[in-house]
């Protein structure tokens, strides 16, 4: 006590609490760096806001003009007379994100698994970058091997049924899945390889095998981040614009044949928005419709998976 | 029920008639640190030993080599020979799992299952083997009462195990581990994170279950190792004249009563008093 107010130069009585230089020098970098954060923030908020709002004028001035049933079975938008029956891109949609799934959800959280409770260190070491670069392949690349190798090679071989025209639903749903397989992979990863070691030692010392610790321990301590990396590979697939457009083709074709060329959402936005759609037009405002859809599908998919995470999310310390 | 004997062997350790573990020149390495060695020592069957000494000295190594959880630490590595009743522990014809499942372990921190009371009790015996319903419910109920929580518990067994309190929850880990139904309990400091009323009430729980289980645990409460214990092994770090760091060597195990009373080695005396840390 005695030291401190010695060491504040103190005239006033209690001026000895009064901040010194330092911490001065500290509170205003403080408030810097909170500003700094504030704007951060409100950008955000600012630029989401801002797509929202520009969606919506021209979507809702089409519907007033869109005299044909919606949920007909002809797409096609940039026609004269245009039809929009958005079935064909829903269907298109749903095969190729499916198919994408079936790869991506097994054999990530497999390979997640594998990591988190099997891979040894060295091992651990070397496979968590590879799976890190297979997710940061342009996706172009990705389109490109599935419209040259795998169309050609494997599905016009193995899948006879389809309309063979070199594009093909299920060529652009294996790529989707080798897109979102890392995806799945490193965060379940993350979430798995969280779980506390005390946990896997209590099911060890009740003489589980290591793959009870896994499947019936670690997975469901792991839960909340297993169904979120699996939302987020969904949401994923469900906007992959370029695998679709490349692989799958542009041709919206009503079939659930995954053989057959298909359109999807994003497909869609992607080939009418690279063509010239005059501001105003009927094409120019199929595309915010289209992708006013595409933002409330992924919007409602992410409310879901928020609310998933949240029932099964467990706190241990 | 306890097989006292004050028999020694010609090295002069300490024989039990049927011991449940002899350990024989054991020494435990981690990759290539010799955390503790030259441990010579028999646990007796249905009652408590002790492990005592200070911090580092490698009591939870000892521990955890008597069920084979070093396995699962890479680079661990157990020398020398640890029994099982006639069998060999480390037998590479015998399984780690079968050995978990009848030397079960208590842990310095409740660890729970986030799952729910009764969940956590059933995932042991299912595990091992098919139980039905009501079979289950029969080993939770038994498994609950056993370790004294049962009544703490019985209206609310499908609410998450991390509602509980700390000491409830290391009582709920007592109970799971007895719920396999093992001849052995390892508890590594099973109170060190609980408070004196929820560590009073696992104590008279051990007391309880000497009866019919055979545990070895590891405390540095001395009060606690002087009431629970009948035996005590107090071990110390000596620098390793083959590395710089410092090596766990068992200095003196005996009964509980002589360690605390009139120990042999001056070095137990003055850590049991206190005037060692
Ligand atoms: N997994 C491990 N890898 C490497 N060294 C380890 C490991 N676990 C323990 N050790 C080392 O082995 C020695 C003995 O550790 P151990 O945990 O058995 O001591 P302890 O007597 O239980 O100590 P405490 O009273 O602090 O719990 C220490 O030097 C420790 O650093
Ligand atoms: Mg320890």
């Amino acid at each position: 006590m005695s030291d401190l107010s010695k060491a504040g130069t103190s005239t006033a009585e209690g001026a000895w609490l009064a901040p010194s230089a330092h911490l001065r020098r500290r509170n205003f970098f403080q408030s810097i760096a909170v500003n700094v954060m504030r704007i951060g923030t409100l950008v955000t908020a600012l630029i989401t806001t801002g797509i929202i709002f520009s969606l919506i004028p021209p979507t809702i001035e089409l519907l007033g003009e869109i005299t044909t049933q919606v949920f007909g079975t002809t797409w096609a938008p940039l026609f004269l007379p245009p039809e929009f029956g958005i079935l064909p891109l829903i269907t298109g949609t749903f095969v190729i994100v499916i198919i994408a799934m079936f790869i991506a959800i097994p054999f990530g959280l497999a390979a997640a698994l594998f990591l988190s409770d099997y891979a040894s260190f060295n091992v651990r070491r070397v496979v968590k970058p590879i799976l890190e670069i297979l997710a940061g392949i342009p996706t172009v690349v990705l389109g490109l091997f599935g419209l040259y190798v795998i169309n050609p090679g494997l599905v016009e071989k193995y899948w006879p049924i389809g309309e063979s025209v070199g594009y093909s639903a299920i060529g652009a749903g294996l790529m989707t899945g080798v897109l979102t397989l890392p995806i799945v992979a490193s965060v379940a990863d993350d979430a798995l390889s969280a779980v506390p070691r005390a946990m896997r030692e209590a099911g060890f010392a009740l003489g589980a095998t290591r793959r009870e610790v896994a499947t019936k321990i670690v997975f469901n301590a792991g839960i909340s981040g297993v169904v979120a990396a699996v939302i987020l590979a969904f949401a994923r697939a469900f906007g992959e614009t370029t695998v679709a457009l490349m692989v799958a083709g542009s041709y919206p074709k009503l079939s659930l044949n995954p053989g057959d060329p298909m359109q999807t959402m994003a497909s869609f936005i992607g080939f009418a928005g690279i063509g010239d759609q005059p501001t105003d037009s009927t094409g120019y405002k199929t595309i915010f419709l289209v992708g006013s859809i595409l933002f409330l599908v992924t919007l409602v998919f992410n409310l879901l998976g928020n609310r998933i995470i949240s029932r099964f999310r467990e706190v241990y310390e | 029920m306890t097989a006292t004997s004050t028999e020694r062997n010609a090295q002069g350790v300490m024989e039990f008639i049927d011991p449940v573990f002899t350990l024989s020149d054991v020494a435990v390495s981690y990759s290539d640190f010799l955390a503790v060695s030259n441990v010579n020592l028999q646990i007796p069957s249905m009652d408590v030993t002790a492990f005592i000494g200070p911090s580092g000295c490698g009591k939870s190594t000892i521990l955890r080599s008597l069920n084979r959880t070093n396995d699962l630490i890479p680079g661990a590595k157990v020398h020398g020979k640890i029994s099982y009743h006639e069998a060999d522990l480390y037998d590479p014809k015998a399984s780690a799992v079968e050995v978990r499942r009848r030397i079960g372990m208590v842990f310095q921190k409740p660890n729970p299952f986030p799952k729910s009371i009764y969940e956590n009790i059933a995932f042991g015996p299912k595990v091992n083997g098919r139980p039905s319903k009501s079979e289950l419910d029969v080993i939770v109920e038994k498994s609950l009462r056993s370790a004294a929580l049962w009544d703490e518990v019985k209206d609310r067994l499908n609410d998450s195990a991390l509602s509980l309190s700390g000491g409830q929850q290391q009582r709920l880990c007592i109970a799971r581990s007895l719920a396999v139904d093992p001849e052995v309990i390892l508890m590594d400091e099973p109170c060190s994170a609980l408070d004196p009323i929820a560590t009073a009430r696992i104590e008279d729980l051990m007391i309880e279950l000497k009866r019919d289980y055979t545990i070895v645990i590891v405390t540095h409460n001395m009060q606690q190792a002087a009431r629970v214990s009948s035996y005590t092994a107090f071990f110390v770090t000596e620098v390793n004249p083959l590395g710089d760091r410092r090596t766990g060597k068992l200095v003196e195990f005996d009964s509980t009563s002589k360690m605390f009373s009139n120990p042999t080695d001056p070095r137990t005396e003055a850590y049991v008093t206190g005037k060692m840390g």
